[in-house]
């Protein structure tokens, strides 16, 4: 085991960051940006780490990673022990530490951070994961006998993984229904093979289905069988986690012709259709020259990312409020600017412009001030009066947000939603208004984040399991 | 992987495919759609159900090469396999006991008007089937539709079968003539489907016409497959395909089929040029028709 230095010794390393690839590289290609911890530069950041005996970083991850313990197995250099104490309670560490917010979650209340930066949480996880897979150490865990009950996960995004993974490993019979062709839900159609190689998400279907989850794609749920036929053909219980993929359009003028797209479906023909990969695939996808990107997340900064690496001259994000209100995570709007994005803030589209042959060519936008706090405390964007702009552009990506989808809720009778049409589920079992119906992730939350989606899964397990064993579903309720 | 128990020519460029996939043939209905794949690496491409064969689980898709995914359909052998096929997609048409019904089929159209006909007449409608092509050749499915139809309208454009001129013609006629109907079912290229829209308007007579706007994942996920309808946006995925023909925006549904044009002819270029090109020869000698002008 590696020695542990003293406290006050440790307080003076400073926080390692994996190297990244250099921004006029790669914005060449669709390889991942940051390269990863080394063994190395590991060993050392664990060394950062106080082990404080409350942790608080434990409290402010959503499935609460045992981080201190963890980061203990990387010192003793088990790396592939460390990812498996992650797994005990999140499934999905390779993903998780690439994409999760950890600056507003494990990292942000990191003992260290008050007076230095906060141990790097995830890139630690990331590293442990990598190891793991990259060395073929993952062991397939201890599977219970079976139980006789089956169980059918529609969607498979994080949250429908986690609940098969979390089931099977119980000795129940799982089923994935999964409507796209290719398992992962956002994992694999929208966030970028530069952010997320999908090779790490297949690992995790395929690891899944070595325990004997079995995958039915190409399978939409309420067209093809109902939840209610699901239930009459056998499956004692079900799992809905189709999440938010009903994309927000503003309803502005112009707002249909050729060159505006939906980011979920700029991202799905890049992504999932591999039209990036031009040579090999057929997905045809337009290579904007000036392209606009409205919206401020995390899915604003995945499109406009590959709009430049897809040949844009000029790449802007479009957004309404200020840097300060932009939900993206600021390491993803950081190499953003690396990379040469340009920011009109503050700024809003009012219409879009089209030549003869109905592409666009043009978008008009006013310019906005912050004005008084709206319900959500953020300071409400007002337009400028006469402050109008004219844009040119060839392609506009809007990244505005996604409602749910209503095609489950539409053919399932007795299962309740909100006004926004999510999916109503107990916070603590994530049972819905239907008997043995679960729901969880985006559907049940809006659009969220991967670590919100995998921990309403294994509350659903748990809940499902009790369910399924004759138990009283609160029971089992996490407190 | 769905097997595909057989795959003939019909026509100059037209092909019927059936497809071996019993649950989908099991719950799916008429005017809804498929989206398959032929291989790893191609497309997805929507298909609508031109028959359902609920006996042996065999969907029937009729299909016209116009580009290289439809190309490489032609290269499947029977017996053989494609990589997926999802659905029923879409909600199904719109069925009613209206008394007398005109379904109307112009080019590949043909093919999936023809379930609806016969659900038509299933819900104890009279029906009326025209149905039209540039030529005799490639008026297809005339038996089918002769089969169900109470009576009969073929046409071709050069006269070489039929009525010699445009379905829409007919359709005029029979309104001139008093026909009181009911409802009208049109599917086929856009500038027929518009044009039947117009003219029924005229006569104040509903209609169906069915959208294909380009696709992708055909679950109401991306919004690629937009259309404006009475000023609205729908997605023809999930909202449709069939809507009121009186309040579609026509011009801008064939715009947003021409995005792709040159990436769509480059691509099929490329396969065709390759020495490799396994292409059935009467697709080998392919040609993209100049665009016709609405
Ligand atoms: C572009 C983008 C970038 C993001 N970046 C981040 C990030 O950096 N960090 C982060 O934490 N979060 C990020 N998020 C959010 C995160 O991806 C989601 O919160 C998370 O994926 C939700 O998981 P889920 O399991 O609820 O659903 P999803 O991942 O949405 O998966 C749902 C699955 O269900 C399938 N489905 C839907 N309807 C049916 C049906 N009727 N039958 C069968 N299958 C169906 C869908 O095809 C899909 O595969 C991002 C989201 C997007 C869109
Ligand atoms: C609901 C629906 C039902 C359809 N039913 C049939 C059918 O029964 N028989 C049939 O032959 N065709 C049908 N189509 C059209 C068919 O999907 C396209 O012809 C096919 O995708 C073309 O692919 P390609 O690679 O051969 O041609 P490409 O080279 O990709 O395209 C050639 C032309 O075909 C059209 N097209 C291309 N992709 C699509 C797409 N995804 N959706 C719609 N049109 C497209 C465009 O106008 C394009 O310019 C239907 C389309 C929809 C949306
Ligand atoms: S799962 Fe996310 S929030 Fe939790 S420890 Fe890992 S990186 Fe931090
Ligand atoms: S709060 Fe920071 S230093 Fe303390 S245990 Fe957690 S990661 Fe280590
Ligand atoms: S095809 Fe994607 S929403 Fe209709």
């Amino acid at each position: 085991m590696a020695e542990k230095l003293p406290a006050k010794e440790r307080m003076k390393i400073t926080r390692q960051e994996m190297s990244n690839q250099d921004p006029d590289e790669r914005k060449n290609n669709f390889d991942e940006v940051p390269f990863g911890f080394t063994e190395e530069t590991a060993l050392i950041e664990a060394q950062r780490c106080l082990e404080c005996p409350k942790a608080p970083c434990i409290k402010g991850c959503p499935v609460e990673v045992d981080i201190p313990g963890f980061i203990r197995l990387v010192l003793e250099k088990d790396f592939a022990g460390a990812a498996r104490k992650i797994k005990e309670t999140n499934a999905l560490p390779a993903v998780c530490g690439r994409v999760c917010p950890q600056e507003e979650q494990c990292e942000m209340v990191c003992v260290l951070s008050k007076k230095f930066k906060p141990v790097a949480v995830g890139h630690l996880e990331r590293f442990v994961a990598d190891y793991e897979r990259e060395n073929n150490l993952t062991e397939l865990p201890e599977i219970a006998p079976p139980t006789g009950r089956k169980v059918a996960v529609v969607g498979s995004g994080p949250a429908g993984l986690t609940v098969a993974g979390d089931l099977v490993k119980l000795g129940h019979k799982v089923t994935i229904f999964e409507a796209l062709h290719k398992p992962g839900g956002v994992l694999v159609y929208g966030i970028p093979e530069f952010r997320l190689p999908k090779k790490i998400v297949q690992a995790e279907c395929d690891f899944l289905a070595q325990m004997g989850v079995e995958f039915k794609n190409s399978t939409v749920v309420g067209k093809l069988d109902t939840i209610d036929e699901l239930l009459e053909m056998g499956y004692d219980s079900v799992f809905i986690g189709t999440g938010a993929g009903l994309p927000n359009f503003m309803g502005l003028e112009g707002e249909n012709l050729i060159g505006i797209y939906s980011a979920n479906e700029y991202l799905t023909r890049s992504n999932l259709m591999r039209a990036f990969d031009g040579d090999s695939y057929d997905t045809p996808i337009i290579h904007g020259k000036n392209v606009a990107v409205l919206g401020g997340g995390n899915t604003a900064m995945d499109a406009v990312r590959t709009a430049i690496r897809l040949g844009a001259e000029n790449a802007y994000i479009v957004y309404r409020r200020s840097e300060f209100e932009m939900p993206a995570r600021k390491e993803e709007i950081h190499h953003a600017m690396e990379e040469g994005v340009q920011f009109h803030l503050l700024t809003n589209p009012i219409k879009f412009i089209g030549d003869e042959n109905s592409k666009v060519k043009q978008m008009e936008c006013i310019k906005m001030e912050l004005g008084e706090p709206d319900d959500s405390g953020r300071r409400r964007p007002v337009p400028i009066a006469d402050s109008n702009f004219i844009l040119d552009i060839d392609l506009v990506v809007v990244a505005i947000g996604n409602s749910s989808n209503p095609l489950i809720p539409a053919t399932t009778p007795g299962l309740e939603c909100n006004r926004w049409g999510n999916i109503i589920a107990d916070e603590k079992t994530m049972l819905t208004s239907r008997k043995g119906v679960f729901a969880g992730g985006d559907i049940v939350t809006g659009g969220a984040t991967v670590i919100l989606a995998a921990g309403a899964g294994k509350v659903a397990a748990r809940a499902m399991h009790a369910y399924m064993m004759g138990k009283s579903v609160e029971e089992t309720a996490t407190t | 992987m769905p097997k595909v128990i057989d795959n003939m020519q019909i026509g100059p460029m037209v092909w019927k495919m059936r497809v071996e996939v019993p649950h989908l043939v099991e719950k799916a209905k008429a005017g809804q759609f498929v989206i398959l794949r032929v291989n790893e690496e191609g497309e997805r491409v929507p298909m609508s159900i031109a028959g359902l064969d609920r006996e042996n689980g065999l969907l029937t898709i009729i299909y016209q090469v116009v580009g290289k995914t439809s190309g490489l359909m032609t290269t499947i052998e029977d017996g053989g396999e494609i990589a997926d096929c999802v659905g029923p997609l879409g909600v199904a048409s719109h069925v009613e006991k209206w008394g007398t019904t005109v379904v109307v089929g112009g080019g590949i159209g043909i093919a999936p008007v023809f379930p609806i006909a016969q659900a038509y007449k299933e819900a104890g409608n009279k029906v009326i089937s025209i149905i039209g092509a540039r030529n005799e050749e490639l008026l297809f499915y005339r038996d089918e539709h002769k089969s169900v139809a109470d009576e009969f309208y073929p046409c071709t454009d050069d006269g070489s079968f039929g009525h010699h001129g445009f379905v829409s013609d007919v359709l005029k006629k029979l309104m001139d003539d008093g026909v009181k109907i009911g409802m009208v079912m049109a599917i086929g290229p856009v500038p027929m489907m518009r044009v039947v829209a117009n003219l029924t308007k005229e006569y104040n007579v509903s209609t169906w016409v069915s959208l294909n706007p380009l696709m992708i994942d055909g679950t109401g996920m991306c919004g690629g497959c937009r259309v404006t309808i009475g000023g609205e946006t729908k997605f023809a995925c999930v909202d449709g395909p069939d809507f009121d023909g009186h309040q579609v925006d026509f011009d801008l549904l064939s715009a947003r089929l021409s995005a792709y044009r040159e990436q769509e002819q480059a691509a099929m270029k490329k396969m065709l040029d390759d020495p490799n090109c396994r292409l059935h020869e009467s697709v080998q000698n392919f040609k993209y028709p100049e665009p016709r002008k609405a």
